[in-house]
């Protein structure tokens, strides 16, 4: 049997769970499972990883912010929600606030020929409350793939905390 | 009596059959277009979860183009056509009267082509329904992107104000035979916007 380079990577992949996260969710997943969410268009995704524990956390908002909605019963799908529903969900399952570092991706600008009557910028919108949020509870971003005009889908490593970044027609990024 | 969340049975009867009208003008356009019979599923209207439209289309990391408009006027709402990749290249070289496989990647020509048939198929559609009720709309100019379903599919029902947890879908898939050309049309009304297409075809809005 021959050996190929990727093979011990493999392995590993083999060996952990890839756990879905779909639009307006948010999920915990301690190593060596990875989690991931497909598509971000002008929604972003938010990925929280505690280094020592191995515990990371992955969620994908739509919208920025819920004061504008009088019903809300899903937390997830807004930023300035579901960033600290994920972090206490994350500290639920023993993971430590200080320990955490955000990656954050998505937020891109999907349409071209765009006119007035759209409702313009929500992708940059999300990507300034997301970061806003992460910055009031005191949790550094550690590196960000977002804005543009391309959807993302998202890949957290628990055992890393690296976040794969796959786009169509491009190779796998690595952040 | 099923309830649609809240739309009544009957409504979403109507609304089928009035998109059934509309979307087979639109084919009809199509095929001119083309020099091709293009068939349509009969329509169906949704009032679905959100996720659920996703999978109504296929896998979210699927590459797609989609040309999207927006309708003004009597009734306001979204237009979505979806054609996978290899279906929007298939109908550049229909329209550009090339051999079938010749197109392999859309470029600003390509994109453009398939931005005009999303024009002209939701233009004879909405025609067909203003000529039978007097209903006064008109379309912007269409918006085009190609990448991942899911990216597009969220970006554009999220743009077009659609924020609630399920959303009122009219779906119609459209197909060339010999081509295996598929695409997809989504109609997402305004919810207000519904009550005035009632009327005008004579169904009460409520009862």
């Amino acid at each position: 049997m021959q050996l190929s380079p990727g093979k011990a990577m493999e392995d590993r992949a083999a060996a952990c769970n890839e756990i879905h996260v779909g639009i307006a969710e948010l999920k915990i997943a301690r190593q060596p499972d990875r989690l991931i969410t497909l598509g971000l268009g002008s929604c972003v995704g938010v990925a929280l990883h505690d280094p020592a524990t191995m515990i990371g956390g992955l969620l994908h908002i739509m919208l920025p912010e819920s004061s504008q909605f009088n019903n809300v019963n899903k937390p997830a799908k807004f930023a300035d929600l579901g960033i600290p529903l994920l972090v206490s969900e994350i500290r639920r399952s023993g993971g430590k606030i200080n320990n955490l570092r955000a990656k954050i991706a998505g937020g891109a600008q999907m349409f071209s020929g765009l006119n007035e009557k759209f409702v313009l910028n929500i992708g940059e919108r999300n990507i300034c409350v997301t970061r806003k949020t992460l910055k009031s509870l005191g949790i550094r971003i550690v590196a960000e793939e977002v804005g543009g005009r391309r959807g993302r889908t998202m890949i957290l490593d628990t055992v890393t905390g690296q976040v794969h970044i796959r786009t169509v027609g491009v190779r796998l990024k690595v952040i | 009596m099923t309830e649609h969340g809240g739309i009544p049975e009957f409504q979403i009867d109507a609304l089928q059959e009035v998109s059934n009208i509309g979307l087979g003008n639109a084919v009809t356009a199509l095929a001119e277009l083309l020099n091709k019979k293009v068939d349509i599923s009969v329509p169906k209207a949704y009032f679905i979860e959100l996720e659920r439209v996703f999978s109504l289309v296929g896998g979210l990391e699927e590459a797609v183009a989609c040309v999207n408009l927006i309708l003004e006027g009597d009734i306001s709402g979204t237009v979505m056509f979806i054609f996978t990749d290899k279906s929007a290249f298939k109908l550049v070289d229909m329209l550009t009267g090339q051999e079938t496989g010749t197109t392999v990647e859309l470029d600003a020509m390509g994109a453009s082509a398939v931005q005009e048939i999303g024009n002209i198929l939701t233009g004879s559609f909405i025609n067909a329904i203003g000529g039978m009720t007097g209903l006064v709309m008109q379309t912007t100019v269409p918006m085009y992107a190609f990448d991942m379903m899911g990216a597009i599919l969220s970006a554009s029902i999220v743009a077009s104000g659609h924020y609630d947890d399920k959303v009122l879908v009219i779906e119609t898939l459209f197909f060339q035979e010999n081509d295996h050309i598929k695409g997809h049309f989504f109609l997402l009304p305004e919810t207000g916007a519904l009550n005035k297409l009632f009327e005008a075809i004579g169904i009460p809005a409520e009862c």
